[in-house]
């Protein structure tokens, strides 16, 4: 086994990249994601990869369209007003059919927000990143081991399925250090792209890259085509931990680091002998419907936890076609439930159900 | 020890508070412990008070955020204001007295007032009075074996300043010595 040591998740993250194979950051700095690319910016250059600090968000975001036409891996990272310059270029490349890699360490919003924690940018992460039909990945890490895990899958299905992939983390992960261990004999995975415009020799037809469809015929069949490929990734990908939910009546669902407030609210349930558990999604699209499915079977109740006002409690109520009360609890701005918040909601619904 | 340890450590930023913490977390992972680090950050840390809660638990850690710690290290007055109240009754608390002139009125924590910065001039220590009162909340609560510690302190004392890994065990001694 490879030595532990510690490591703060923005570096795990951009480290985790590297071994990935990324050989092209294109970034901009912003609390509190800047310790990855500064990581970056020391790794790059001597691995023979490029570090570029760009002159804006918007600029960096292009220029990861640019990289990833060239088939190459690429990515970029920026906390939650950076990511909203760079959501056009994002929707550029789901347009253009490009995998790429896409890094958010949220902070309070809206706006400018704050730069404490928040999970307040899971709407534009799993409905709109961008103008357009389209999705992208969204992975959640709870762990500064599963931000290295979750890199290198995340280029991967990128790569599988042509479209951009983001992580979607928080200040509170991307900021602390926890042991993390590398596989150093872990295998990159890559993918043929006998469609990147990286030079033909003369043998080929040029590879085109675009989004541009000035017919709308050839622009629905495009579309239609880009969701078939969808739901392959919702039938196959879907993931989440189960935490004590065989027999679970109050089920919390949260992800990140309110999934780690969670958990410590439900061992505190359960030792005051309420049967409470947590399905922690970490594909937060595609949506892991089919644990929620499997637990509302039972659960009398559910209750989402976000630092947020509540953007998952939706997809949860459409999960479950609403089958059982579906409840909601969050702190937003910038603040951290504490456990002792989450076990008092848990223990409000536990008496609701005894009524 | 089966205990799981939430600590956290306050000062102004420049004092080694994050520091400090990063050799708890090392031991507790050198023992095999779970362990958690989580700073402070913003603009807090240009003058201000800086703070990280570290956790070193034989179980997961769920948040990281210590919000009622049982180990709490307060190296200036404003930190120690704002944390004393939040200590678990039974609680440790290492107070640099240096800086805080005041003491506590609970009687349900253990409380130590270790003059750490004068303490550090008198054994030509300069800098490295977070690492006495490391050394003093080591002694009382025990957060990792003493070899754990010795090469956390090896290893979080950087390449470049080799020189301080001497003083720093020093440091670590005198604190424990107290």
């Amino acid at each position: 086994m490879a030595e532990r040591f510690l490591m703060k998740g923005n570096e795990a993250l951009a480290e985790a990249a590297i071994r990935a194979g990324c050989k092209h950051f294109f970034g901009y700095p912003i609390t509190p994601q800047t310790e990855l690319a500064a990581y970056m910016s020391k790794k790059m250059p001597k691995i023979g990869g490029t570090y570029l600090q760009a002159e804006s968000e918007i600029a960096a975001a292009n220029m990861v369209l640019g990289a990833a036409s060239c088939g190459i891996r690429a990515m970029t990272s920026s906390s939650s007003p950076g990511i909203s310059l760079k959501t056009e270029a994002i929707s550029y490349m789901a347009g253009s059919d490009l995998p790429c890699l896409i890094i958010n360490v949220q902070r309070g919003g809206p706006g400018l927000g704050g730069i404490q924690p928040s999970q307040a940018d899971y709407w534009q992460a799993t409905k709109a990143l961008g103008h357009g039909d389209f999705q992208v990945i969204a992975l959640a890490p709870s762990s500064v081991q599963e931000m290295v895990d979750l890199v290198a899958k995340a280029f991967e299905l990128a790569d599988t399925y042509r479209m951009p992939a983001m992580i979607l983390a928080d200040g509170m992960l991307g900021q602390m250090m926890e042991p993390v261990e590398f596989d150093d004999n872990a295998e990159v995975k890559k993918t043929e792209k006998p469609w990147a415009t990286a030079g033909h020799g003369g043998k080929r037809e040029h590879n085109v890259i675009n989004s541009l469809y000035m017919m709308p015929q050839d622009l629905e069949n495009l579309v239609n085509e880009r969701f078939a490929r969808y739901e392959v990734i919702k039938q196959n990908h879907q993931m989440a931990e189960e935490y004590l939910t065989d027999d679970a009546e109050i089920v919390v669902v949260a992800y990140g680091a309110s999934s780690r407030v969670s958990h410590s609210a439900v061992d505190m349930a359960r030792a005051q002998g309420i049967k409470a558990g947590l399905i922690r999604p970490i594909t937060l699209w595609p949506f892991p419907t089919d644990v929620l499915q499997k637990a509302a079977k039972t659960a009398k109740a559910f209750l989402t936890v976000e630092m947020s006002k509540g953007q998952m409690v939706d997809d949860v109520k459409l999960a479950i076609d609403c089958a059982v009360p579906v409840e909601f609890f969050g702190r937003t701005g910038g603040i951290i439930p504490t456990p002792d918040e989450v076990l008092a909601q848990i223990k409000a619904l536990a008496q609701g159900g005894a009524d | 020890m089966s205990k799981n340890l939430n600590i956290v450590i306050a000062g102004f930023g420049g004092q080694g508070v994050l520091f400090t913490g990063k050799v708890i977390a090392y031991a507790g992972l050198i023992d095999g412990k779970e362990v958690s680090w989580l700073p402070s950050y913003g603009p807090e840390m240009r003058g201000g008070t800086a703070n990280c809660s570290v956790c070193v638990s034989d179980v997961p850690i769920g948040s990281p955020l210590v919000v009622t710690p049982n180990a709490f290290v307060a190296m200036n007055l404003p930190s120690f204001d704002k944390f004393i109240d939040d200590v678990t009754p039974g609680g440790v608390v290492v107070v640099e007295s240096s800086l805080v002139s005041k003491q506590t009125d609970r009687t349900d924590v253990k409380a130590f007032y270790v003059p750490a910065t004068k303490l550090a001039e008198e054994h030509e220590l300069q800098g490295l009075a977070n690492i006495i009162l490391l050394g003093k909340l080591f002694k009382e609560t025990q957060f990792s074996s003493f070899e754990a510690l010795e090469k956390a302190v090896a290893k979080c004392v950087p390449p470049s300043k080799q020189h301080l890994l001497e003083p720093n065990m020093r440091a670590v001694k005198l604190g424990y010595s107290l």
